[in-house]
């Protein structure tokens, strides 16, 4: 159990990183994308903007005082 | 052509970055503790990552092509913001840059001071260090070229970029004899970071079913785009950094 625990850890870092709320913003923005698609909107500009939103927003976090 | 262009830039930029890492570690063990243990270690990690090519690239093949550049696009987006991050907080000085010459003195120390354990006729601390450095520098370069040319259907093209820089690195090394500190490492971080966040923008939205305007041109723009957006922030950040610290700045 402990193997398979640390061969999870070891994927999740190696994927995921530090900050899984950029990981879990990605996941929501390309649902997004293809619920709009789904719906006849081509939403191909919508991934560019959730990833300056989420960049931003994780290193702006990462890098406050205090 | 021009994704084939960018996909065998991405592959090289990133597997020469990462072999040069792991050069050290091994450059670090060997001139230490002596080359066979550590070039038995490297030989080892890379069977282990050429099957993990061999059997995953073919076998992603499988998937029809929206699935997988869906599966891709969301992968190399969360990966790559990964990289575009550390290289904002590097170039924005939040981040220390990475010093390769540092690094190698410090791994010789530790393999200086390292115990002697035989193990399999090997010298177990100089193979398993090696071993370990190959692989898991070697991991990221992989799951770069799988993806990349798993997506784009050229996994020829993809291993190509990764095996030419590795080759470069290698001959490098050996004609150094030491570790490549003047490869502007942080720099070729940050368009890799840049170049893999891109494609799985790309990929990803193809994936979810949207269409690009301009087609394979929309990925220059996405590139330009992104980097005018780090760029912008790294100044931002280096700013604030100054404000926060008006002592240091005006010394």
């Amino acid at each position: 159990m402990r193997y398979v625990k640390a061969f999870g850890r070891f994927w999740w870092d190696f994927i995921v990183g530090d900050d899984w709320t950029v990981a879990a913003g990605v996941a929501v923005a390309l649902a997004l994308v293809a619920i709009l698609a789904h719906s006849g909107f081509n939403a191909w500009w919508l991934l560019p903007l959730a990833v300056v939103l989420l960049t931003g927003l994780s290193v702006w976090r990462q890098t406050r005082p205090g | 052509m021009t994704h084939d262009l960018l996909l065998f830039l991405a592959t090289f930029l990133a597997s020469g970055v990462e072999a040069v890492e792991a050069l050290t570690i091994v450059l670090a063990v060997g001139v230490v503790r002596g080359w066979r243990s550590p070039l038995i270690g490297v030989a080892a990690a890379a069977v282990v990552l050429a099957v993990i090519v061999a059997v995953l690239g073919p076998a992603l093949r499988l998937l029809p092509i929206d699935t997988l550049r869906l599966v891709v696009g969301a992968l190399l987006l969360v990966f790559g913001l990964q990289w575009l991050r550390k290289a904002i907080l590097r170039s924005s000085g939040y981040k220390p840059l990475h010093d390769e010459d540092a690094a190698f003195r410090r791994q010789r120390e530790e393999a200086a001071q390292a115990g002697e354990e035989q193990r399999a006729g090997l010298d177990w601390y100089s193979f398993t260090v090696s071993f370990k450095g190959v692989l898991l520098e070697g991991l990221e370069v992989v799951f770069i070229v799988i993806s990349f040319g798993s997506a784009q259907g050229r996994l020829g093209l993809a291993a190509a970029g990764a095996a030419a820089a590795l080759v470069l690195v290698v001959v490098a090394g050996v004609l150094a004899r030491g570790p490549l500190e003047r490869v502007p490492e942080n720099t070729i971080k940050f368009a890799v970071g840049l170049l893999l966040t891109s494609f799985g923008c790309f990929w990803g939205a193809e994936g979810a079913g949207a269409t690009w305007p301009g087609d394979e041109l929309s990925l220059l723009g996405l590139i330009a785009f992104l980097g005018g957006f780090s760029w912008l922030l790294v100044r931002a950040l280096r700013r604030r950094r100054l404000a926060l610290t008006p002592a240091r700045a005006s010394a």
